[in-house]
């Protein structure tokens, strides 16, 4: 295939929580908001990845889409799940197959999701009787050895929760859209220290849709091109420091899967970290929005405190990050997560973010997501 | 070199130091679910964390005997064994480290 692979058009369900709505059909919203925007029918899509971890077998929504004998493949990823949907639907268009083609996610998780057993993760039952089976855990001693290290304060946490649901104001998909003071989440129950009850996200429902097409295809759409410069999905290095992890080397938990499918990214892409115009990095709680912003090699290890504290990542910044509030602010239904990033990059660079729009008419976007035990998507899209 | 040893003959077991650092930590604020949490239903938050046992391994273990407020990367720890639930009749023991020097029988 000639030219980049393109998205021409996107579909969102809105996140949190709707009741009496599956996550199936948060999906197919989705997909139907998708095919209008990109001005085709069910019948135009040769084929689909879709992603969903708890809500279902994605290739089931043909039922209501229709019977089109669509090739439709289930991805089951983790948090990268969205990512690898995409990854996989660009390449096959990018084989030269395929002309136009979808990338879905969508999930529905309870409050207090993502049960955990060790048998899952070939661990032996004392790890998890012994109450070592959980996330929080990991992701605060995660963020408490990474700001001794680099002097990162629990007032930058704040910072970036605080960011995140004051961006979300203006995004309609988000899902705490009400602005929390920086005193108020510091002064929260704690829920593993460092961090209090606002600065970990919480599981979520929603849905997004990606349609791609060839460049040559989207052209003939009369869409504006967004094009898909990097799909990346990578798995953990040696060393790196994951979730559920009895033991971690000596000297490790610094290299990580995400500096691989960053780097990987930006040499597809044939651009750097300085070249990109706005960001969205997982933030599944605040301190990973803070190291992924070093990860992807935005900024150096440490640098994140003077960033948060001169509101470089803010949307007027020189990097605005999580434009839509991020996890923190939209939940994380993980089929649809990555997904979302993407949807929100392709309304950036359309211009069409409205109260949350990144000024100066942003050429480019990068999206981040990291998940257990060790994997991480990153796009990169230019217009 | 990992803990705990795998099951199989791809690891030989070794008897790890007794003695290290911490190397990172957190206060568990809220009760774990069951399953697969045995621990005893009223709860009462706890600290864990990871021990860098010199020229070995860094280990998951709970954190004990010490205040939380007194718990801080580096500070030298050692194996001591505590009861899951202190209130059962014949209590599990789980590893965990306490400050190194600690008298034995130090409550928490």
């Amino acid at each position: 295939m000639s030219g980049d692979v393109c998205i021409v058009g996107i579909g969102i369900h809105p996140f949190g929580r709707t009741d009496g709505t599956s996550g199936l059909d948060q999906g197919v919203f989705a997909v139907r908001q998708a095919l209008a925007d990109a001005g085709l029918a069910w019948p135009d899509v040769q084929f689909a990845y879709g992603g969903s971890d708890a809500a279902g077998n994605p290739d089931t929504m043909v039922e209501r889409l229709g019977l089109t004998g669509v090739q439709f493949i289930n991805v089951r990823n983790g948090c990268a799940a969205g990512g690898s949907a995409l990854f996989s639907a660009q390449m096959a268009i990018k084989s030269g197959e395929f002309e136009i083609g979808m990338a879905v996610g969508f999930d529905k998780h309870p409050r207090g999701a993502f049960n955990a057993l060790p048998a899952e993760y070939n661990l032996p039952e004392w790890y998890g009787e012994a109450g070592y089976m959980i996330t929080t855990q990991f992701f605060a001693n995660k963020i408490t050895r990474y700001m001794h290290e680099y002097g990162i304060s629990q007032t930058t946490l704040a910072r970036v929760a605080n960011k995140a649901f004051r961006n979300a104001i203006h995004a309609p998909h988000a899902w705490r859209r009400e602005e929390v003071d920086i005193q108020t989440i510091l002064d929260a129950p704690l829920v593993s220290d460092p961090y209090t009850k606002y600065m970990f996200c919480s599981p979520a429902e929603g849905g997004v849709a990606l349609i791609l097409a060839s460049e040559k295809k989207a052209r003939e759409l009369g869409k504006p091109l967004i094009r898909l410069k990097a799909a990346t999905m990578r798995t953990r290095p040696p060393g790196s420091f994951e979730v559920f992890a009895p033991s971690i080397d000596i000297g490790g938990g610094k290299a990580t899967a995400t500096q691989i499918a960053s780097a990987d990214a930006f040499r597809m892409a044939g651009i750097g970290p300085q070249d990109i115009a706005l960001a969205q990095l997982q933030d599944t709680e605040c301190g990973a929005e803070v190291m992924h912003m070093a990860e992807n090699g935005f900024c150096a290890d440490g640098d994140q405190e003077a960033w948060l504290a001169q509101g470089r990542t803010e949307i007027g910044g020189a990097l605005p990050v999580n434009t839509d509030g991020g996890c923190l602010a939209c939940g994380e239904p993980i089929g649809a997560s990555g997904l979302r990033q993407v949807y929100e990059n392709v309304v950036q660079l359309r211009g069409h973010g409205g109260g949350r729009q990144v000024p100066g008419n942003p050429k480019t976007a990068y999206s981040h997501v990291y998940g257990a035990p060790g994997v991480s998507a990153v796009t990169i899209l230019e217009r | 070199m990992v803990f705990p040893c795998p099951t199989g003959d791809r690891f030989d077991p070794v008897p790890l130091s007794r003695t290290g650092t911490l190397w990172s930590f957190t206060i568990q604020r809220y009760r774990p679910k069951s399953p697969p949490y045995t621990g005893p239903a009223a709860f009462h938050p706890w600290a864990m964390g990871y021990v860098e046992l010199p020229g070995e391994v860094i280990v998951e273990a709970r954190i004990t005997n010490v205040e939380f407020g007194a718990i801080h990367i580096g500070m030298p720890l050692e194996l001591t064994l505590i009861p899951l639930d202190p209130d059962a009749a014949e209590p599990v023991l789980i590893h965990a480290f306490q400050p190194l020097g600690q008298p034995i029988g130090a409550s928490a």
